[in-house]
């Protein structure tokens, strides 16, 4: 059972299309980066986060204009508590990243990146009905699997895995 | 007028329900409500251990249960860094692609149903009984088979499944030839498929579309080929891509997709290694149970796997592997233990269902039933 050390190391990695393409258009945006078992993650600032999906869609050289997935995490009882990722392909060059951003537990509010891929739409709908994350400027941010009516988030930590309602 | 397509519908596919507003025959806008199969399957994932997640993978995309099985499987391994024998990995390549040809079967036999071609429902549905009996016979199971491990195999395949499965490939091109004597060059079927719910390459890559949705669309992408997992690098088949868009553009993928299969099932067979069916991991493999049995070591491996689990390393994989439906993807968290911390599912069908508004609107109801046989969706990828 051989696993190759993670890398953190920005210098390191700084050859990856994606991560080369964010330090070249603001190296503060970039909080941490990781490359562990062949996937490279980059953790983004939040505030920035539909920014840089649409530098990464409008790449030239590696043009990631395949949003595969928007999905997140909960670190609960840990601030910050959630961290929604973003799995982007790009479809000409085959190349994938993951983008991370941490939102607080008291308000996890993050801009919406429907307008950068349409593809996400049901996914941060999935999301939000969840988890509890708002996206701001999604076009219909409602439950998408639990009833209209329901009350509490599922995926959470603190919620029961079982139970009567 | 608002029509409601609702949750029990025979050409839905699955508990889909669909908000129509129309206006005569002419659909306004198209607005899918789902939800109603959701089971909270990721949440359960959190409280089992990882090789308990393995029969609730089958659940996810219920037509290919095995390809679901190989993509948390896969996820899991690379989270260990495990190395999986040729012979299982061959084996996992065979089995894959008799579910791709499994899961369409299904879809050509109730997309042919739903446009008025009821005989060849009972045709596709004759061949995937064999394929259900192959099933029943390496694992037990019919449908929901698990086969698939975290280190390889359940078991070894038995004595005969071999050559049962060669009958079966040497039989199936003259039944794809079958389906496309009824189907392809058929006047009414054409009618009612070509220059339906049209869907462009910009949009099909925006909105996320994924597998044939995506090939039929003119976008050349293949996961088993640009991305090969689980010694898919082994093996030579080609990509059915078509340009036009249209409903008849995914049915001739589709079909093509059925021979390329089984031509892969051919060279599976051919080559097949020798070796053992699981890998060299005794905290994560169970043993063989003649082995369990016997040795006092084995027998302590095996309890202290089903009653405590194996820690994985902490880490986040995403893999992805290319079913019947298109892309589907398990992110699996782990942090240091037993439990998977998080296991996310990316449907196929959950991206799919978004561009059954673009292919619909302006179009006409009967449309809607060929758009959504021709999307291929599955309700419990959708839902989870």
């Amino acid at each position: 059972m051989t696993l190759a050390p993670a890398i953190t190391d920005i210098e390191q990695l700084k050859s990856h299309p994606a991560l080369a393409r964010l330090i070249g258009w603001n190296r503060a945006a970039v909080q941490a980066v990781k490359f562990d078992r062949e996937e490279l993650t980059i953790w983004v600032d939040r505030g920035v986060i539909r920014e840089v999906c649409s530098i990464l869609r409008d790449d030239p050289a590696c043009p990631f204009n395949y949003c595969c997935d928007v999905t997140c995490v909960d670190w609960y009882p840990s601030e910050p508590r959630f961290e929604v990722v973003y799995h982007l392909l790009s479809i000409p060059t085959k190349e994938r990243v993951r983008l991370k951003a941490r939102l607080d537990g008291s308000s996890p509010v993050v801009e919406s990146v429907t307008s950068v891929w349409p593809a996400a739409h049901n996914f941060e709908r999935e999301v939000f009905d969840l988890f509890g994350v708002r996206f701001s400027g999604h076009p219909h941010l409602e439950r998408i699997m639990m009833p209209d009516n329901w009350e509490g988030h599922p995926l959470r930590k603190d919620y029961p895995v079982e139970g009567y309602r | 007028m608002v029509l409601n397509m609702g949750p029990q519908h025979p050409s839905t596919h699955g508990v889909l329900r669909l908000v129509l507003e129309i206006d005569g025959e002419t659909i306004v806008r198209i607005m899918p409500d789902i939800g109603y199969l959701h089971t909270g399957i990721e949440k359960t994932c959190e409280a089992k251990f990882y090789q308990q997640v393995v029969p609730m993978t089958d659940r996810i995309d219920y037509l290919c249960p095995l390809t679901n099985n190989l993509t948390y499987c896969l996820a899991v391994e690379k989270l260990l860094g495990l190395e999986i024998p040729p012979k299982a990995q061959w084996i996992r390549v065979l089995l894959n692609e008799l579910t791709r040809i499994n899961s369409h079967l299904v879809w050509l036999g109730t997309h042919a149903m739903d446009l008025g071609a009821m005989t060849v429902f009972l045709y596709c549905f004759r061949e995937r009984e064999d394929i259900l009996r192959l099933f029943e016979m390496v694992s037990g199971q019919r449908m929901m088979t698990s086969y698939f491990r975290i280190g390889g195999l359940a078991l070894d395949p038995p004595i005969g499944f071999f050559e049962r499965v060669k009958k079966f490939a040497d039989r199936f091109p003259g039944n794809v030839d079958e389906y496309e004597g009824l189907l392809t060059g058929n006047p009414i079927f054409k009618m009612r498929t070509k220059g339906v719910a049209l869907l462009s390459k910009e949009d099909a890559i925006a909105l996320g579309a994924t597998g044939p949705t995506l090939r039929g669309s003119g976008v050349d992408i293949d996961l088993r080929r640009d991305a090969p997992y689980s010694g898919y690098e082994n093996f030579k088949f080609e990509v059915p891509v078509s340009t036009e868009g249209d409903v008849f553009a995914r049915y001739i993928c589709r079909v093509q997709e059925l021979r390329e299969s089984i031509g892969i099932v051919q060279q599976a067979l051919a080559g097949m290694p020798e070796g053992p069916t699981k890998a060299d991991a005794p905290k994560v493999v169970l043993p063989d149970r003649e082995k369990m049995k016997t040795q006092m070591e084995a027998l302590i491996y095996h309890f202290k796997i089903i009653t405590e689990g194996f820690a994985v390393p902490a880490g986040e994989v995403y893999q992805a592997v290319e079913s019947p439906r298109g892309e589907m993807g398990y992110y699996v968290v782990s942090d240091g233990t037993a439990k998977p911390y998080r296991v996310h599912m990316r449907g196929p069908s959950f991206a799919n269902l978004q561009v059954l508004a673009k292919m619909c609107e302006g179009r006409l109801i009967a449309d809607v039933v060929a758009a959504i046989g021709s999307i291929d969706i599955v309700l419990g990828d959708v839902d989870r």
